[in-house]
């Protein structure tokens, strides 16, 4: 994503700024932090269904068009306006500027879990605990459901998930006499076998540009470097868990164990497909990207948990997406209706995971029939199992900034560059939190750190 | 024989240079036009610069416009829209201020001349975010408006265009027209134009490119998929390639990227003797 990170970086200052003229454009009213919302009870979003209407979607979500067939085959006088745009970055500049136009907001939108904090602090989400949507917290895993609820509300339901797990090429460990490690140290080790018996391979790529990974691996670390308690931001990217991260990264960088692969370029895409990448940890989501990206090395990878640091199962979540209703959105009620449907009901969920999905519901991901299946792509191996385990392995009391994208795209400047220089991760990390603290501050938050 | 710029001198060290800087810079067309007879599993495994596995030029170029229910021609069809609309505009624009600008003495002349020339120097960039803010004011963000009317104005071009008036008009001509009775429309329209045509190319060229290539400002105000300019949909399909859910297709934005090079290519050729006689003019005083 080289070519697209400045436009990124461009795009991400602009939905700060965006966000900053919103803020201070919000500033003048209640200031409750939130959307003021009516509210309906059950009764009243469901009779809104039959009578009907229109509602806009706004995703990115490839199983949307057949949810979308489902659900107007089951409200027969709704009908929902797909718009698809892409993940990430692109969708939550859209979403922002249609925000502060005030014009062509959509009803209900994708947002991804590290940027539900960005849009819901400075008040650009509906709560809906006035929809009574509180009473869904049981269906989903904790994380999903700590994600989305916070700062005593309830702003989005989860969509999707993505517990980590290790992704390994059977038939290059196998050549290569490697053990599936169960833990960090084992995963060094095995790295450097890898590198010493055939230096073209890499157990690992990390092109020093992906936030999202290592927030996640700080998480399953069990650090804890973001605290927000409502305009109050503390950074800590030197706590113990963060550390742990840290010391794991150091060695894989000072002995060239890390491949510089650009993730979803072409040629990573081709590295996956000839085994140039022999493993990765990587979300849940990931077995669809493979059948995709990598089709030649159908039955060559497998799945196996996590690796951790001390025998301790423990988890996070990477990647992974709610929906939510935007303030400004034409019809709340309808939306909190399509809303609830679409993540909330079985049929809707059933539809998804058909479609390639990886639910965020406790049912679905304990249900028989998922636990049971049978992946043609791992050689038959029944990978939800394993899926599934990380789930309720996630480490609780993760959270994200509020700026969260924006720190993003200033990762490859600060800890990216210890990736090349093979300088101190430590000092990375020191840099891109000071960097951190200085935009925090600038947004008008209280920043510790 | 005495040298002379009829005769140019012959220089090996100087060929070799040009040719390396033009083999440098063709390098990138060569690789896309090869790529673009690849498919996307020969993408990655072959070298790029030669041809290899079957030849699917025919089948990318079937799949680029059929891809995601054919919303490609949409966007060739946007762009077309945001070139003559929003290109065309500019240069008539900047045809009618920069003769203004050049043939008339009026109140203020200095001033406009000197916001002009300062209006060239501040990058469009830089001026999207406030546009942005002004134009979800008014609401017409995520509206086609929302392109072609930043598009319209084209300081550059109307500072060429008063450049190319000064040198390529001489006053005396309109001064018998006005002496024959000539209204200064007519005047404008059956002598000036036909003057400053030239120019006008180079102007409409200059923004022609511009806008076919303008990626940032439709990437603001636009978020409606059936709005987007080629740039902007090759983008997203590029974006596809990432997260959960990706489904890569290289092969289908490098194809789409020949196809969209093509007409700008085209209208470079077609338009070549004009232009290059209108960035001469004004190089020499007759």
């Amino acid at each position: 994503m080289n070519i697209t990170r400045s436009t990124t970086r461009v795009a991400a200052a602009v939905a700060t700024a965006l966000l900053a003229t919103t803020l201070a454009a919000c500033s003048g009213g209640d200031g409750d932090g939130g959307g003021s919302a009516e509210g309906a009870t059950a009764e009243e979003i469901e009779a809104a269904l039959q009578e009907g209407g229109t509602i806009d979607y706004w995703t990115w979500t490839p199983q949307a068009e057949e949810q979308i067939e489902a659900f107007e085959a089951a409200y027969p006088n709704m009908t929902v306006n797909l718009t698809d745009t892409q993940g990430g970055e692109q969708h939550n500049t859209a979403l922002t500027n249609a925000i502060a136009a005030g014009e062509g907001v959509p009803d209900v939108a994708q947002l991804e879990y590290q940027s539900v904090p960005q849009f819901q602090l400075p008040g650009l989400l509906t709560d809906l605990t006035a929809y009574g949507f509180d009473e869904h917290e049981a269906l989903y895993t904790p994380s999903t459901w700590g994600s989305v609820a916070q700062d005593d509300g309830v702003w989005g339901l989860p969509q999707d998930s993505g517990p980590m797990a290790l992704f390994y090429n059977q038939e290059v460990f196998e050549a290569n006499d490697l053990v599936v490690p169960e833990t960090w140290d084992e995963f060094v080790e095995q790295a450097q076998k890898l590198k010493q018996s055939d230096p073209d391979k890499f157990l690992f790529n990390d092109d020093g540009n992906s936030a999202g990974n290592v927030t996640s691996l700080i998480w399953q670390a069990g650090g804890h470097p973001f605290q927000v308690d409502g305009d109050t931001v503390t950074l800590d990217l030197a706590d113990e868990g963060t550390q742990k991260w840290a010391g794991v990264y150091q060695q894989l960088i000072d002995d060239d164990l890390i491949s510089h692969i650009t993730g979803w370029s072409d040629e990573w895409f081709q590295a996956l497909d000839d085994g140039t990448i022999a493993a990765m940890v990587v979300g849940a989501w990931m077995p669809g990207v493979f059948a995709d990206g990598a089709p030649q090395a159908s039955g060559k990878w497998r799945v196996a948990p996590m690796p951790t640091y001390d025998g301790t199962p423990a988890n996070a979540e990477n990647g992974g997406s709610s929906d939510v209703i935007p303030v400004g959105a034409d019809d709340p009620v309808l939306a909190a209706g399509f809303l609830q449907w679409l993540n909330a009901d079985p049929e809707s969920i059933k539809v998804f995971m058909d479609a390639g999905g990886f639910p965020a519901t406790v049912a679905e991901l304990g249900a028989e029939e998922f636990l049971g299946y049978e992946s043609p792509y791992f050689g038959g191996q029944k990978i939800n199992e394993v899926l599934a385990g990380g789930a309720e392995d996630v480490v609780e009391g993760w959270q994200y900034l509020p700026w969260q994208s924006y720190a993003n795209s200033i990762f490859p400047d600060t800890v990216g560059q210890v990736y090349f220089d093979r300088s101190s991760m430590l000092d990375g990390l020191a840099a891109w939190q000071e960097e951190n603290v200085r935009y925090g501050q600038e947004q008008g938050f209280t920043v510790n750190g | 024989m005495a040298q002379s710029f009829a005769q140019p001198r012959r220089s090996v060290i100087l060929t070799v240079l040009m040719a390396g800087l033009v083999a440098y810079s063709l390098f990138p067309l060569l690789w896309l036009l090869i790529s673009a007879t690849k498919t996307q599993d020969m993408l990655g495994d072959s070298f790029g610069l030669l041809p290899a596995g079957p030849f699917a030029l025919f089948d990318n170029i079937a799949e680029v416009f059929t891809h995601q229910d054919g919303i490609f021609a949409r966007w060739f069809g946007n762009t077309i829209i945001y070139v003559v609309a929003g290109a065309g505009g500019a240069t008539l624009l900047a045809t009618l201020g920069g003769y203004g600008l050049a043939k008339y003495r009026f109140r203020g002349r200095a001033a406009i001349f000197a916001t002009v020339l300062g209006a060239v120097a501040v990058p469009g960039t830089a001026l999207a975010v406030p546009t942005f803010l002004m134009f979800s004011e008014i609401g017409l963000t995520n509206t086609m408006w929302s392109v072609i009317l930043p598009t319209l104005v084209s300081p550059f071009g109307m500072y060429l265009m008063w450049v190319f008036a000064s040198e390529a008009i001489p006053t005396e001509l309109l001064e018998a027209a006005r002496v024959d009775g000539a209204g200064e429309w007519r005047t404008f329209f059956t002598i000036s134009l036909r003057l400053l045509a030239p120019g006008v190319v180079t102007v409409g060229l200059f923004a022609i490119v511009a806008t076919w290539n303008n990626y940032f400002l439709p990437l603001i105000m636009l978020s409606d998929r059936e709005l987007y300019p080629l740039a902007i949909g090759l983008a997203s399909w590029n974006a596809d390639a990432v997260g959960i859910g990706a489904a890569p297709v290289f092969h289908l934005v490098i194809t789409g990227a020949v196809i969209t090079i093509l007409p700008i290519v085209a209208v470079f050729l077609l338009l070549q003797r004009y232009w290059q006689s209108g960035l001469s003019a004004g190089g020499v005083k007759g």
